[in-house]
């Protein structure tokens, strides 16, 4: 069958009438009874164009100091503990001094420094190499420079973990809700409050973006010591974090990398009390 | 036109056409029961009386439960929005475990039943947990 030129126009008008016409419908249908309602921020929720932390390693004077943030983060997020280092899980931990900035170390440290630990999480990159190589855009940035992830989407293909030069990424090897060898569940205690993560995800820090949402300040941040841990936006002369940062020397881990890293920390001795070797 | 082995064909053409529909005539006229949920948990039930509404109507909930959870979920997770106004004006905080759950605190008589019945598999409780199943 031939097909002359009018009426080969007839058929492209038709279709392309139809093709705009069913995308308008399908548009229409996609559209439920939602609309009247809203979705807000809380009334009490904390707000900041950048959020960045400041960990003041000078008051931290013992692993105890440390190990109160660590488990504060683990047992509010549902964290699970596969006793086994290679199947690890954290969103907060901590090293040493030639782990936490490597390249910084020689031989002539100060004793204080050469044995103290330092308390590692997600640096909320500014640039996050995590978000430029996920493929499904899971871990994304939020406008408040949180580095935040969607479980929901991700699937598990660890590109992040790659990408992440802190380390700051877990996998879940093994189902969080299992047991161990001996029965015991690898979640101690269960917060009913947030949700657990399922085998093959990835996790970390989130800024406790639950917490913010209803006013509060990050777990390790409330049972840190007194100013050893200060939560704030950066982009606020006037906060408590600003205030550190211009008064004090700070450094962040591997900036030289070029991601823009939210999370400082102000060096300098405060008796650590264990020498590591002898631990 | 002859059909090789004609008879022994049409003979098992006829049985596997009765096996295969088998469950279409055997089940004729017998209706599976309809799930019946349970919405008077004791949750619900300790509510004043005019309280005792869902975030949306009934039939609302029914038909568009799933869409909506997943706005809430865009919203909560994506936007960082929490809160959820109905439309009556009543204020909730969007979250499965610590809204939905609160007052249907029965999954099993609950959730389950229906997508059961529909043989639907969501993936909510992998992560989300459910609340403890009191024996009733």
């Amino acid at each position: 069958m031939s097909i002359n030129r009018r009426e080969f126009l007839k058929i492209a008008g038709l279709s392309a009438a139809a093709g705009i016409g069913s995308v308008a419908i399908f548009d229409r249908l996609q559209k439920n009874a939602l609309e009247a309602s809203e979705f807000s921020a809380g009334p009490d929720a904390l707000n900041a164009k950048k959020w960045a932390m400041v960990v003041d390693v000078r008051k931290f004077k013992t692993p105890e100091d440390y190990k109160k943030c660590t488990d504060a983060c683990h047992s509010a997020h549902n964290v699970p503990d596969f006793g086994n280092p290679k199947d690890e899980v954290k969103w907060i931990w901590t090293d040493t001094f030639d782990h936490t900035f490597p390249g910084q170390e020689h031989e002539y440290l100060s004793e204080d420094i050469k044995h103290k630990n330092f308390l590692l999480l997600c640096n909320h990159c500014e640039n996050p190499p995590c978000v430029r190589v996920c493929p499904t855009k899971a871990t994304f940035k939020r406008k408040d420079g949180i580095v935040m992830q969607d479980m929901h989407r991700c699937i598990g293909c660890r590109f992040c973990m790659a990408a992440c030069p802190f380390g700051a990424r877990s996998f879940n090897y093994r189902d969080p809700r299992g047991k161990d060898a001996k029965g015991q569940p690898f979640i101690k205690e269960e917060n009913p409050e947030y949700p657990t993560r399922m085998i093959g995800v990835v996790e970390k820090c989130t800024f406790c973006t639950e917490r913010l949402a209803v006013g509060k300040l990050p777990a390790c941040v409330e049972v840190a010591p007194a100013g050893g841990l200060v939560f704030g936006d950066l982009a606020d002369l006037k906060s408590e974090v600003r205030k550190i940062l211009r008064t004090n020397y700070t450094i962040r881990r591997k900036s030289e990398l070029g991601t823009g890293p939210a999370v400082f920390y102000v060096m300098g001795d405060s008796g650590y009390s264990v020498v590591p070797e002898l631990l | 036109m002859k059909i090789y082995n004609g008879g022994k064909i049409f003979i098992g053409i006829i049985v596997f056409v009765a096996l295969f529909a088998s469950p279409f005539y055997l089940n004729r006229g017998k209706a599976v029961a309809k799930p019946e949920l349970k919405i008077d948990t004791p949750e619900i039930q300790k509510l004043p009386e005019q309280e005792r509404k869902c975030v949306e109507s009934k039939e609302f909930m029914r038909a568009e439960h799933m869409q909506l959870l997943d706005s809430w979920r865009d919203s909560v997770v994506r936007g960082g929005n929490r809160i959820y106004k109905n439309s009556h004006g009543k204020e909730f905080n969007m979250s499965i475990q610590n809204t939905c759950m609160k007052c249907h605190s029965n999954k099993k008589d609950f959730c389950d039943k229906c997508h059961n019945y529909a043989a639907v598999k969501p993936y909510c409780w992998t992560c989300h947990i459910a609340p403890k199943e009191k024996k009733s």
